[in-house]
């Protein structure tokens, strides 16, 4: 059962489609990449979950059954364009955000001390926003966003503009969010990232979704055939003319040699192995997958990619 | 609690509770007293210097009229008026020569002086030689008790304005005092829907600019935000209209006491209801009484009731174009080309009204006390002058229902601009926002 789907969503600006029939269905429990270029339409389906714009046709589904307005309470959402009040106390504007979230004031007062606890920021409670620094701002908004304890988070684009630290401490809060069993989906164009945390991805290019499925099943989708193989160092690579692979490229190591060995399609692994072994003594052998950049940039060609 | 009302306790708390509101809602009568007051005080304030006047009186008739006063000492003069001349006397302010009589010659009197002779002085020296010469020209006719036959032939016509009421009752009215009246009010609801209009937008504008919108809208409905914030902001400028008439209040008391001698104008005015032929205020109470009496005839309460309506579908439709505005653009140098057309339209109705003062009832006091964009102000002027119910009826209906249809406009075009960022929108990119889903 999937937590939340999208199905043949449909959004059109002035002149310009933004999203071309996208469905995709984010399982309970998981972290969800969305992937694409900058003006993909990443954003704007982000807002259609959120219901903060409407789609022109196509419906977003919730456990399976059409989302509704009270459900936006089930959501925490951290948009790419952040800010607070400027003017305002931090205490006091996180309890404001938390209210209209739909906590009570001493619900919303009790959950923000503790959260201020576990971030060592309780000192930050009476001061204006403007007063702290950016990165300080940042835990202010990221507490923001799961002060409701949703069961859905997004956060859009959420390690651009966070500095490192902040960046890594946020990396890890997701990682908590899903061992506590939240669904996540997060927009980005860190493909690190992607392949560190996300378990499915979807991404999307000129408004449709182009790539879906889970990241290990991509990779692997991806693949090119190639190997990585240790040889010990004293062994010249020496190949009979009718081996099943080619030797792309030799390097040697401190105390191996390494190789980077590719094989025709038709040929499996063990066979390849075999082929290898009757060469070389083999020290270790490691199939090598695309990184998620390498399918990012070759899904998206012939487009300027981040 | 409800997130329209979580908005609203928020925007109206944060303004209420700001230093800047507290102490500019309490200084501001005081202030603009004070600009009046001060002036006016200050020119009353007399130099301490005391100024000698010479007087060549060739007759010797007219010297001994003038006394000194407080700046002028006037002296008689020992040299002639080219000794004077050629050789100046530092310490004479000035030389009034008089060479001839003037009953025959009216004009042989000049005042000389190295300064610009002050009003004062020429006003002293004009008064007390006409004062003069009037008793001379008349003693000269030689006809018996002249003077008391003149004082007695002195009439001073005081005309009352009496206004028939639909039962027969008569009230005294003063045009003035309802000029007065409408002015104050039609400037009130001018400055109040331009002062807390232009705080929507910039309102909308923080949130925008501060890119907290859409962190917002992902809890709250655009069209809720939008009005709490709006409503909000009419709950400041009421708050500040109840406490700046609970400060008039008490100072209309105070005057009572202090000009009327403890005179109530209200049970004065259900004196006269009593006796419907008593138009005049009764001669004992003095002349600040009778004003402060004038005052009280204006019906307050209604005025207020209606100012109060007014205000509200007023500020709704300003404050609906001017949160559009703020949504729209994306830097506050950019609401300029939009601000333009309504400011131009808030003018062009306070100029209205106050036109409208000359002619209450005339066509432009008509039409523009019906067409909503103008009548919130317009009408203001009217009010105390009596407007037909049936058209302070049509124009309040006339009001909302733009209001209602500008609000909901505005909440279209809120809703797609506080997401727009990046180059400023043409108003024909504004008007397709509208047809967004």
């Amino acid at each position: 059962m999937y937590f939340i789907e999208t199905r043949e969503v449909v959004k059109q600006f002035s002149g310009h489609l933004a999203l071309n029939r996208v469905s995709i269905s984010v399982p309970r429990g998981r972290i969800f990449g969305l992937l694409g270029p900058n003006g993909a339409g990443k954003t704007t389906l982000i807002r259609i979950i959120n219901r903060i714009t409407a789609p022109d046709s196509g419906t977003v589904l919730i456990e399976g059954r059409e989302i509704r307005q009270s459900d936006v309470f089930r959501i925490g959402y951290m948009p790419e364009e952040r800010g607070l009040y400027r003017k305002m106390k931090v205490g006091e504007q996180a309890i404001y955000l938390a209210q209209l979230k739909g906590l009570s004031y001493a619900e919303a007062r009790n959950r923000l001390k503790s959260w201020f606890h576990k971030f060592e920021i309780e000192s930050w409670w009476n001061r204006k926003l403007e007063e702290l620094s950016k990165g300080m701002q940042q835990k202010v908004q990221f507490i923001i966003t799961v002060i409701h304890d949703p069961e859905l988070l997004i956060f859009d684009e959420p390690f651009s503009g966070f500095d490192p630290i902040n960046a890594d401490l946020l990396k890890q809060e997701i990682i908590e969010l899903k061992n506590a069993g939240k669904t996540i989906i997060f927009s980005t164009h860190n493909m690190a990232s992607v392949e560190e945390i996300c378990d499915e991805i979807a991404l999307i290019d000129q408004s449709q979704v182009v790539l879906s499925g889970q990241v290990r099943e991509i990779r692997r989708r991806y693949k090119t055939n190639t190997f990585t193989v240790q040889i010990p160092l004293d062994e010249k690579p020496f190949v009979a003319p009718n081996v099943p692979f080619e030797i792309i490229e030799q390097r040697n190591l401190q105390d191996t040699t390494e190789l980077r060995i590719r094989k025709p399609q038709a040929y499996s692994n063990a066979e390849l192995l075999a082929a290898i072994a009757r060469e070389f003594e083999i020290l270790s052998f490691t199939e090598e997958f695309p990184s998620m950049n390498e399918v990012f940039i070759n899904t998206v060609s012939g487009k300027n990619s981040q | 609690m409800n997130k329209l009302s979580i908005v609203i306790k928020r925007e109206y708390l944060r303004r209420v509770s700001k230093k800047s509101f507290i102490i500019l809602t309490i200084l501001m009568p005081f202030l603009m007293v004070g600009m009046v007051a001060l002036p006016l005080w200050m020119s009353r304030i007399k130099s301490s210097e005391v100024r000698t006047v010479a007087i060549i009186d060739a007759t010797d008739k007219y010297e001994s009229l003038f006394k000194d006063t407080e700046t002028y000492r006037f002296i008689s003069s020992v040299k002639s008026l080219d000794e004077y001349r050629n050789s100046r006397d530092k310490s004479l302010f000035a030389i009034l020569s008089i060479s001839g009589d003037l009953l025959q010659n009216p004009r042989a009197v000049s005042i000389y002086s190295e300064k610009q002779i002050p009003q004062e002085l020429s006003g002293i020296v004009d008064r007390t030689l006409t004062r003069f010469l009037e008793d001379e020209k008349l003693a000269s006719f030689n006809i018996p008790n002249i003077k008391e036959i003149i004082a007695e032939s002195k009439v001073n016509v005081q005309l009352q304005t009496i206004k028939w009421e639909e039962d027969g009752r008569e009230t005294e009215s003063s045009t003035g005092i309802a000029m007065g009246v409408g002015f104050v009010f039609t400037m009130l609801i001018y400055m109040f829907i331009l002062i807390y209009g232009a705080m929507v937008m910039t309102g909308v504008q923080e949130e925008k600019t501060n890119r907290i919108v859409e962190l917002m809208i992902s809890s709250v409905r655009p069209f809720d935000l939008m009005m709490g914030k709006i409503v909000g902001i009419a709950l400041v400028g009421l708050t500040q209209l109840v406490l700046w008439a609970m400060m008039l209040i008490g100072l209309f008391i105070g005057m009572q006491v202090f000009l009327g001698g403890g005179i109530d104008p209200s049970a004065l005015q259900q004196a006269q209801m009593m006796n419907p032929g008593m138009t005049v205020a009764p001669p004992e109470i003095g002349e600040g009484a009778k004003i402060m009496n004038l005052i009280s005839t204006i019906n307050y309460s209604e005025i207020a009731i209606y100012f109060i309506l007014y205000f509200i579908g007023g500020y709704l439709l300003f404050a609906a174009l001017f949160a559009a505005i703020g949504s729209a653009v994306n830097q506050a140098e950019d609401t300029q080309q939009f601000m333009m057309p309504i400011t131009l339209l808030l003018v062009f109705a306070l100029y209205a009204g106050i036109y409208s003062m000359d002619n209450p009832d005339g066509p432009l006091a008509f039409w523009c006390s019906l067409i909503p964009i103008t009548s919130p102000i317009v009408m203001m002027m009217r009010l105390p002058f009596e407007v037909p119910l049936w058209e302070k009826l049509l124009s309040l209906v006339l009001l909302y229902v733009t209001s209602t249809g500008i609000v909901w406009l505005s909440g279209k075009i809120y809703r797609v601009g506080i997401l727009m960022y990046g180059k400023k929108p043409s108003f024909k990119e504004i008007a397709k926002w509208v047809r967004y889903k």
